[in-house]
């Protein structure tokens, strides 16, 4: 192979689309999800900051008033989506608990949607030591 | 094999006092992105969707994603005035669908 189509090769196969959902995409899953893009708001992401082992992370999201729906999001999982809650009039808490994959470090976010259509959200920092999806 | 699901629910519930309710099921959450040990690619296999219904009507839904690990958990938390059932269920690839329902015990 010639220098020139090497480099032309190289190029192709670096803009390839990785497994790695992105900023972008994660607003797109957000915006379909709320409906519109989010205002920053308050809502509480309950996680362990330095996450040692990310196959299995335990996470709760808090809101402070009620609403009708949460969601969790992340940037830099293969997929934007983790969880998308609906909360009926008998659920007494605006919250929920789960475990999620981490593929990484990054800032995943809480969305939370009210009755009266407002919606908001907020990040959250997490660093992962042992990523989920490597182990076979 | 038979699903397994596991439901926490508190044996003794008051009226109108809120208490948690916590539910797993055994499934893998297959991701569709790891390869096995020859190296073909593992195909997705999820749960996509639970939901609770005290007497028909919802309390509590959610669509998982493969961000879940595998044996999906999930707590929220309700509040009833009366005895009711609470019926669970969950739905996923490959046609997985499993059920349980739980009287609740009102004093």
């Amino acid at each position: 192979m010639k220098r020139r189509e090497f480099i032309v090769a190289a190029a192709v196969f670096a803009s390839l689309p990785e497994a790695q959902a992105s900023d972008e995409a994660m607003r797109a899953a957000i915006r379909a999800w709320a409906g519109r893009d989010p205002e920053p708001g308050t809502l509480k992401i309950d996680i362990a900051e330095l996450v040692e082992n990310g196959n299995a992370v335990p996470v709760r999201v808090v809101a402070n008033e009620p609403v009708t729906g949460l969601a969790l999001f992340t940037p830099l999982n293969p997929e934007p989506g983790v969880i998308q809650v609906s909360l009926g009039a008998a659920a007494a808490k605006p919250e929920f608990s789960t475990r999620m994959r981490l593929a990484r470090s990054q800032r995943i976010v809480a969305v939370a949607r009210a009755a009266d259509g407002r919606c908001w959200q907020v990040g959250m920092d997490v660093i992962v030591t042992l990523a989920a999806c490597v182990e076979p | 094999m038979a699903t397994r699901a596991v439901i926490s629910i508190p044996a003794a519930i008051k009226a109108n006092e809120a208490f948690e309710v916590r539910a797993t099921v055994a499934h893998a959450m297959e991701t569709g992105y790891r390869s096995s040990d020859e190296g073909a690619r593992l195909p997705r296999d999820l749960v996509r969707r639970f939901e609770c219904r005290l007497d028909g009507e919802l309390v509590f839904a959610a669509d998982l994603f493969a961000a879940i690990s595998a044996n999906p958990y999930v707590s929220f938390w309700m509040r009833v005035g009366k005895a009711g059932e609470l019926r669970f269920s969950w739905r996923g690839d490959n046609g997985f669908e499993h059920f349980e329902t739980r009287t609740l015990n009102v004093t």
